[in-house]
């Protein structure tokens, strides 16, 4: 049973409860998934971990490019790996 | 022993690329210099936009026919060169720049150039990313996009396919008379010199009506159709074509990655690499005011870079009557990337006396010079063209 105060999002629609103070990188890591993926559409994960090598990006609640080692998980968040995706 | 090339071609951008290439291609002894490899320079900087321009009668003839080599060699290209037939979309703010929309469809037309006129509702449908609005656009699907580093790159290895060589980095001090002078003190021999440095073939010849203009460029990170099109406001033709004054104009394209290039600037005077963040600012809002939501996409990166411009807007090619040697290939402004293929071929027909394919004289850098100060001394019809 989870924590009382867990906190529930979504990876790639995967529903993930992690502690407070949980960034989405490591959120996407218990998902099981990977971040972005490379112009050759290689898969890839956090490198440095402090923002500054920009491969933890994912999309968070639609917008792209998000640096998942920089923003702590909150409850509801909709997280999407692996693809660009278009502003709309 | 000295070897004797045919051509040396001094500078390895996207233009003498070309002509090594083309060079090379009608059996010239060519040998390229370049003081830091294939592809640096405006090459690198720019956005490689292939786009038939219609400034002057010649530049339409020049950017059409090479537009139209760019289309025969793009299945040939490797895949790096990201070829992309894309299309421009020329935007129109209101009914005067619609006015010059149904000006330019018909001119294209008779030029052999396909184009479409969208209305507003047409156009918003194409490029939903637009602001509500405006008036409508021209489209002309013939135009294209590259990454032109790459091309150069593509173009130089030809050029050694088909015999020519690639000597090792080294700067040119000097260049006169079939002598090419390097930095470390060695000299080539040529019977001809094609200079193609862009904005730095000042530096060599100054003389030369050349003057650098700085433009700016911003990269986005990856977003897959934000946009669809190059776009690039109406009013591009005004603030490109002002040669007096710095300016910003909305000129978008989106490349193969997904990623944006944002420009564009034009600023005489400023001859270091630096940004002008003031510039900047202006270029950004400017596509602000046509791509509301572009402010919301990440940046990468911004660069400048340096056209070579000259006072009519036209190249500099052919020979220049200073010295029976020269061949000029450079003052592209910012059709450098569309035109050097053309440009090659004007080079070659030029060195092996043949005819050319479209008639040469109108880019003849003779065009700037007063014959009647000529005669004496060199340093005279440097004063006849600096004006």
């Amino acid at each position: 049973m989870a924590e009382p105060e867990s906190i529930a999002l979504t990876v790639d629609e995967i529903v993930v409860r992690v502690s407070p103070g949980t960034t989405v990188a490591a959120a996407a890591l218990i998902a099981g998934s990977h971040t972005r993926l490379s112009i050759a559409g290689e898969p890839r994960a956090p490198l440095c971990g402090m923002g500054i090598c920009f491969e933890c990006r994912v999309a968070i609640n639609g917008v792209p490019h998000q640096r998942s080692c920089q923003i702590l998980c909150a409850p509801g968040m909709r997280v999407t790996t692996g693809r660009e995706l278009a502003i709309r | 022993m000295t070897r004797v090339w045919d051509a040396v071609v001094v500078g390895a951008g996207i233009v003498g690329a070309a002509c090594a290439r083309e060079c090379a291609a009608v059996g010239l002894r060519t040998a390229v210099i370049d003081a830091a490899g294939v592809g640096g320079g405006a090459t690198a900087a720019g956005m490689g936009h292939i786009v038939v321009m219609d400034d002057s009668p010649a530049q339409l003839a020049l950017t059409r026919w090479s537009q139209q080599l760019w289309r025969e060699l793009a299945p040939e290209l490797p895949s790096e060169a990201e070829f992309e037939s894309r299309g421009t979309l020329w935007v129109a703010a209101d009914e005067e720049e619609m006015r010059e929309v149904r000006r330019r469809q018909q001119l294209y037309a008779s030029a052999g150039v396909p184009s479409e006129i969208l209305d507003s509702r047409a156009l918003a449908e194409a490029e939903p990313q637009l602001r509500r609005g405006l008036a409508g656009a021209l489209l002309v699907q013939s135009d294209a996009v590259l990454y032109p580093p790459a091309a150069a790159a593509y173009l130089m290895r030809e050029a050694i396919r088909m015999g020519a060589q690639m000597l090792p980095p080294q700067r040119v001090t000097a260049l006169a008379h079939g002598r090419v002078s390097l930095d470390n003190g060695s000299q080539l021999s040529a019977g001809r010199i094609v200079n193609a440095c862009g904005a730095g073939a000042t530096d060599l010849l100054p003389q030369l009506p050349i003057r650098k203009r700085r433009g700016h460029l911003v990269i986005t990170d990856r977003y897959p159709g934000f946009v669809h099109h190059q776009l690039v406001e109406l009013g591009y033709l005004k603030s490109a074509h002002s040669i007096a004054l710095d300016s910003v104009a909305f000129n978008v394209q989106p490349r193969q990655t997904g990623q944006l290039l944002i420009g564009s600037s034009r600023e005489f005077g400023a001859e270091d690499a630096t940004i002008n963040h003031a510039l900047l600012r202006a270029m950004i809002e400017r596509a602000e005011s046509y791509l509301p939501r572009i402010g919301n996409l990440q940046a990468i990166r911004a660069w400048t870079g340096f056209r070579a411009a000259t006072p009519d807007k036209l190249p500099l090619i052919g020979p220049w009557p200073g010295d029976a040697t020269f061949c000029l290939a450079t003052g592209h402004e910012g059709l450098g990337i569309t035109t050097s293929l053309a440009t090659a071929r004007l080079v070659a027909a030029e060195i092996t006396g043949k005819a050319s394919e479209i008639p040469a004289a109108p880019y003849f850098p003779a065009r700037f010079l007063d014959a009647s100060r000529l005669a004496p001394a060199a340093t005279l019809y440097g004063e006849a063209v600096r004006g």
